[in-house]
């Protein structure tokens, strides 16, 4: 579809306007869009994604209840409140103290996922180590079973089950 | 080591070589760590931010990488100097112009950087010229290995490396690729690459990072997702099917550029050699977007064999090979050299003193002006 402006580019911008009940399409292309006063943005900055974010997020009320409103963390004093408005956190065991508000942040920020599965500090305890890498061979042996090649998923089977 | 010991030269990743270097300019991966036993920053004290600097300095100076390194205090740093190493993304202008204790461990070569206190702790980098994923991964494990040996990271089995903002959680990884897509843009397809990042759940940013526009047709694209996929899946979704795809569409768009749109391409590449060759006043952003269409054109007649009018003429043009002193074929090398060495703190570096805006203008086009002229 050509831009009803100019008639040359391609129309990327598909708007609809409702005035007095009357119904208005408008087709335009990134040039002409911006000409009109429609702001584009073609990429989403990852702060302005956390705010957007933090901005979704029900009040501190729903989460805690009115009475832990004012949680801070024992480590370092941080409130929820200071979260919201410098986006980043106070210190590690934030994410303990406030886990209840932070988990669906996170999950919406990582794609639906809240479960770390990566690289292991060697220094991290044995135990933790084994937990991760199970998950990574989970994942690895999933994978190998929708691609059906089952000597790997064999592979990994035995490898999940060694640990 | 001093800044003017690089600054008239372009770094190792910009020298035009490297895989698929026609499109992929640079890979990058960089991770986001922090100390055990530290708050982060934001609740840090000054004297608290200055034993992470200490302790972080240490170990990263004793690091072997088989290049020298040197250390910048970046908040002593003039702010030329600070402009000079975002423009060699070798720090973000997040970490320029910070507050508090903070500084840079930097390769000499420069395919590697950590800066101390940013928005985490440690932000260590790795970066290749071209398609180079993999290679800059698997050093930067390394370098991570090493430097875990001597630090203790701040580390939940649960969420993993534990940083400042949770939009960097689990692996702190950030995977960047620059592309160079002019003929996507020339084509009216811009648009459709960025439906496509956003699809891909991926960031599109301009030249300089976070919170800088598109110049010269440079986007780098990264990961947001650090959590719940490892590193390893990250890079190989980058390699294996996200930058192979954007690499064909720009070389489709090419294609139609020469199949069809040949006045479109010609128009782009002549105007711009006009305008470089005798402009008086060129600013950066200017110049930047005109040497973008040079480096297609050439690009173009080294691996497509195109050779349109403008082409042609366009490869008559010469430049003074720092070497043997004899004049050459304009290449990807002098173009992406003209792009660095006349951004503004590089022209200001370079000239040895601060210089008005009026004043960087004219330099940069004298500078250009010089650099392309036609062979006898």
């Amino acid at each position: 579809m050509r831009c009803q402006v100019c008639n040359e580019n391609e129309a990327t911008i598909h708007l609809t306007e409702i005035v007095e009940g009357m119904r208005h399409e408008m087709h335009l292309c990134e040039v002409c869009a911006s000409e009109q006063g429609v702001i584009i943005k073609s990429q989403v900055p990852i702060n302005e994604l956390l705010n957007n974010l933090l901005a979704a997020q029900p009040a501190d009320e729903q989460v805690f209840g009115s009475s832990d409103k004012k949680l801070s963390c024992p480590y370092c004093g941080f409130t929820l409140e200071k979260f919201r408005k410098e986006a980043v956190l106070g210190c590690p065991y934030d994410y303990e103290v406030f886990q209840a508000a932070l988990q669906p942040l996170i999950k919406k920020a990582h794609n639906g996922k809240t479960l770390h599965c990566g690289k292991v500090p060697s220094k991290a305890p044995e135990d933790s180590k084994k937990q991760i890498e199970t998950l990574n061979l989970k994942k690895r042996l999933q994978a190998a079973v929708q691609n059906e090649d089952y000597e790997l998923a064999a592979e990994l089977r035995d490898k999940i089950n060694q640990l | 080591m001093k800044l003017t010991d690089i600054s008239n030269d372009i770094n190792e990743w910009f020298d035009g070589s490297g895989p698929l270097s026609d499109i992929v300019i640079s890979s990058r991966i960089r991770l986001a760590r922090n100390l055990e036993g530290h708050k982060f920053l934001s609740q840090c004290s000054v004297d608290e931010k200055s034993q992470i600097l200490q302790k972080l300095k240490d170990a990263l100076l004793s690091l072997e990488l088989g290049d020298k390194v040197f250390y910048i205090s970046v908040d002593k740093a003039d702010v030329i100097d600070r402009h000079f190493l975002v423009e060699r993304h070798l720090i973000s202008r997040h970490h320029a112009f910070g507050k508090g204790p903070r500084g840079a461990v930097i390769a000499h070569h420069e395919f590697f950087t950590a800066m101390i206190n940013e928005e985490d702790h440690l932000r260590i980098q790795v970066l290749k010229g071209g398609m180079q994923l993999s290679a800059c991964a698997q050093q930067i494990n390394h370098i991570d290995d090493v430097l875990e040996q001597k630090v203790e990271y701040a580390f939940s089995p649960h969420y993993g490396y534990l940083t400042a903002c949770p939009t960097n959680l689990g692996t702190g990884i950030r995977v960047s690729v620059m592309l160079h897509l002019p003929a996507l843009k020339m084509t009216g397809q811009i648009e459709k690459f960025f439906n496509a990042v956003r699809t891909m759940n991926l960031a599109a940013r301009g030249l300089f990072g976070e919170g800088s526009e598109a110049a010269g047709d440079f986007y780098q694209i990264s990961n947001q997702t650090t959590l719940g996929v490892s590193e390893k899946a990250i890079v190989q979704q980058f390699e294996n099917d996200i930058i192979p795809e954007i690499v064909e569409y720009e070389n489709a768009a090419r294609n139609r550029l020469l199949a069809k749109d040949v006045d479109v391409l010609d128009d782009k590449i002549s105007r711009a050699m006009a305008l470089l060759k005798n402009a008086h006043l060129i600013s950066s952003q200017e110049a930047l977007f005109l040497l973008s269409h040079l480096r297609l054109g050439i690009n173009m007649h080294n691996n497509m064999g195109a050779s349109t009018p403008a082409i042609k003429k366009l490869c008559m043009l010469t430049d003074l090979n720092r070497d043997t002193g004899k004049r050459e074929l304009l290449s990807i090398t002098t173009i992406n050299r003209l792009f660095m060495l006349t951004l503004p703190a590089h022209l200001q570096i370079n000239y040895g003193k601060e210089l008005d805006s009026t004043h960087r203008d004219a330099l940069r086009a004298k500078i250009i002006r010089s650099a392309l002229k036609k062979s006898d």
